[in-house]
């Protein structure tokens, strides 16, 4: 039975370039980047090397990429960083509904530390109106963070747009983006973005999990998290993690045209969605424009469970909702206004740039099969 | 210094002619749940157990925490053991009674000798035992009528015991002294108490699972094997079976009247469940129905289920109890945080519109008659799968 692996927005397979080297910073390049003899030395150099890979990647200079364990860090060490940093200037903290846990958790966490967290509401398709920024950020605001690519439909957020409404509001706040689903999938400079502060994670595009970093623009200044040894310039200490990075910079490398990319994305999602929609029973949820790797549904009538579970019993894997948000009904479906029935019964799925045609086709044609036997609930 | 565990027989829930099986199963049963742990000698005289470790490195609060989960045992103390010697005592007794009396306000001392060659009398000893706590902790009064904590001495014959209050035991009667039994174990929070209530009434375990593959995953059979190991702490091993249910449930579906799909679901549980049982040599069945919880656990609801055992009793220790009562048992079991994972069994995934709350048994049987299901039931017993489960999980 082939496998048919469709939940890229949770992971991705490691690429071969990445667990090569992986593999060889294990066995042979396994100095500590601190040390001042050669393989101490060496070990520094694939962490430099990486930190260009990646910064030239996104448009960054070499000496804004600090590198973390983890999405989740990047995003924990922006948030706090920078509120802890700008408490003079302000303490009001805006993002929006839809955000990761990842950010919406440590929001709550700043907002019991004295911070007022304003969250905007997108709307049906996932975007959080011009407006409503313009209208929530002011002099008082120092942070604004709000994701790139929304992890469980694809809606993709105009960042330029935030960033222009920041200055035209004479507002000291710095932007973050979490650009965790959108980082290697969308092309994006961070100087045309104009964002202080952008996280991504390495397990989504093909690297290993474990491996994450923070761009921060050098005009800018946050408080580190961590404390320690002083590595990443003090502001993320801890021995650096030199197979992941360089796991991460091979697997940047190993990045196809992001552009023809995305024009593959796009005949796949319109072929899903006309297969889809040939049921005449499966409901697209995710808006028009969203980032074609990522298509959620519903299955009118037959519970996500289930389904996924039937599903994978035929080597077939996909998700419903987020695979973080294991068993709670889906807080993004809610926001952008689909009833009860319509969460319960939503699959995400999500291509990578091994997925194929004949892939989508396996999947309906088990769909089909499986609602044929299963029964509908309601 | 050393510590042992004492149980009085006193305090061992057990009367009448059986005792002394009882007590050679519950002394079996301290043996068989402290054996990992390291050498240990358990003796059983003066009517007391004695619980000695014998290797130095022996985890000695692991195993009070494993002897407070064994069926049959009221309450036990923890003890220091010493020499028989007045002075060795007076020597260790504050230190070692001080974290049992600094939340206390009055204490006395009892002692007891039944080794009379010891020089000093009892109430020499409670007297002299007493005034070297007292200048220790001078914020205690002695209140020989009603203390809030006894501190004994004891004077046997391998050794002088001193102890400050006692733990609370599991209670119950010893596992296995009532026989074998099984429970259906879905993986909600009734059953796992359940099947804890009927273990504690001194029942070896058990236990039978209905899953719907493809519909349920491995997850939901993760959670149930969580579930059975955290009963297996108190009852011990437990034998699980997981049968699968899919197309049985399929062929009700297909062909049954959908308001009695449920009711004729679970009838079929019991059968299977009932074979089983008799098979593996229990002699009853636990489940975890409790009146009027769901449309499947009214009165007519259970007279329909009922019917179908033939053989042996169907024991539903929670039927009379709240929810919130049932909470607080799954709590204490530590098997609530488990229970509350949102993973969909075999129940939930067949879920009709509209059950039936007040069916009859002609209706039911009218309504599965419509179906020969024996060979699908055979069918799933002969394929049921079969798995030990220990207090730490499944066994290999």
């Amino acid at each position: 039975m082939k496998t048919v692996y469709l939940d890229n927005s949770a992971t991705t397979k490691p690429c071969s370039e990445a667990v090569n080297i992986i593999n060889n910073c294990l066995t042979s390049n396994w100095g500590n980047p601190s040390s001042t003899y050669l393989p101490g030395i060496e070990a520094m150099e694939a962490v430099e090397n990486a930190r260009k890979t990646v910064s030239k990647f996104i448009g960054a200079k070499e000496d804004e990429i600090y590198f973390t364990a983890s999405g989740t860090e990047a995003n924990n060490l922006a948030l706090f960083g920078a509120a802890n940093a700008g408490r003079k200037k302000g303490n009001k903290i805006i993002s929006t509904t839809i955000e990761h846990p990842s950010i919406l958790e440590t929001l709550k966490e700043l907002g019991t530390r004295g911070f007022e967290i304003v969250y905007l509401s997108p709307d049906k398709n996932g975007v959080v109106s011009e407006e409503a920024f313009r209208n929530a950020i002011d002099k008082n605001t120092i942070l604004v963070s709000t994701m790139l690519v929304n992890n469980e439909i694809g809606s993709i957020q105009n960042i330029e747009n935030i960033s222009r409404i920041i200055k035209e509001n004479n507002s000291p706040a710095l932007l973050h983006c979490d650009a965790v689903q959108g980082f290697g999938k969308i092309p994006f400079k961070v100087s045309k973005l104009n964002v202080d502060l952008l996280s991504a994670s390495g397990h989504k595009i093909h690297a290993s999990k474990g491996i994450g970093f923070l761009y921060k623009s050098s005009k800018v200044h946050i408080a580190p998290i961590i404390f320690g040894g002083g590595q990443e310039k003090g502001l993320r200490s801890g021995t650096e993690c030199v197979p992941l990075i360089a796991g991460l910079s091979a697997a940047v490398n190993a990045l196809p045209d992001l552009n023809e990319q995305l024009k593959r994305w796009k005949e796949l999602n319109l072929y899903a969605k006309d297969r889809f929609n040939e049921t005449g029973y499966i409901k697209i949820n995710s808006p028009e424009d969203a980032l074609p790797c990522i298509i959620n549904i519903s299955i009118d009538g037959y519970k996500s469970e289930p389904m996924l579970n039937a599903l994978a019993a035929r080597n077939i894997f996909v998700s419903k909702g987020s695979a973080c948000a294991k068993g709670h009904r889906s807080y993004v479906l809610s926001e952008i206004g689909l009833n009860n029935d319509r969460i319960d019964s939503a699959l995400r799925i999500s291509f990578s740039r091994e997925t194929t045609k004949e892939d989508i086709d396996i999947l309906c044609d088990a769909i089909n099969e499986i609602t044929k036997k299963m029964r509908r609930f309601k | 210094m050393k510590e042992i565990i004492l149980i009085k027989n006193g305090e061992l829930v057990l009367k009448g002619l059986n005792r002394s099986t009882f007590e050679s199963m519950l002394i079996k049963t301290i043996r068989r749940r402290l054996r990992d742990l390291g050498k240990v000698s358990i003796k059983n005289a003066q009517s007391t157990i004695y619980i000695e470790p014998m290797d130095e490195d022996f985890d000695f609060e692991e195993a009070c925490q494993r002897v407070q989960k064994i069926f049959g045992i009221a309450a036990f103390s923890r003890c220091a053991a010493l020499n028989k010697d007045i002075e060795e005592i007076l020597s260790v007794v504050a230190d070692y009674v001080k974290p049992a009396l600094s939340g206390v306000k009055t204490f006395k001392v009892e002692s007891k000798r039944s080794d009379k060659t010891f020089p000093l009398t009892s109430p020499e000893i409670s007297r002299e035992v007493g005034g070297k706590i007292l200048s220790a902790m001078p914020h205690l009064k002695v209140d020989v009528h009603n203390p809030d904590i006894i501190v004994s001495v004891e004077i046997r014959d391998y050794a002088a015991y001193i102890h400050a209050g006692q733990l609370q035991g599991a209670g119950g009667l010893p596992v296995g002294t009532g026989g074998k039994a099984t429970v259906l174990i879905s993986g909600g929070i009734d059953s796992p108490v359940a099947a804890y209530r009927m273990a504690k009434r001194g029942l070896m375990l058990n236990a039978v699972h209905f899953a719907s593959p493809p519909y349920t995953g491995p997850l939901a059979e993760k959670k149930v094997k969580t579930l059975l190991s955290k009963v297996a702490a108190y009852s011990g091993d437990i034998r699980l079976g997981i049968v699968p249910f899919t197309e049985i449930q399929e062929a009700i579906a297909e062909n049954c009247k959908e308001e009695y799909f449920t009711l004729i679901m679970r009838r079929m549980m019991m059968r299977i469940s009932e074979r089983l049982a008799i098979s593996s040599g229990s002699k009853a069945l636990i489940t975890g129905e409790s009146l009027g919880q769901v449309a499947s656990q009214t009165l007519p609801a259970l007279a329909v289920t009922d019917i179908v055992t033939k053989e042996i009793p169907v024991l539903r220790p929670l039927i009379g109890m709240d929810k919130e009562e049932i909470i607080s048992i799954s709590r204490k079991i530590d098997a609530f945080e488990t229970s509350i994972l949102p993973y969909e069994d075999c129940c939930t995934v067949f879920t009709p519109r509209h059950p039936r709350t007040r069916p009859t048994i002609e209706d039911c049987a009218q309504a599965e008659s419509t179906f020969d299901f024996e060979p699908l039931i055979e069918k799933a017993i002969n394929d049921t799968v079969y798995c030990r489960i220990t207090k730490d999980g499944e066994a290999n």
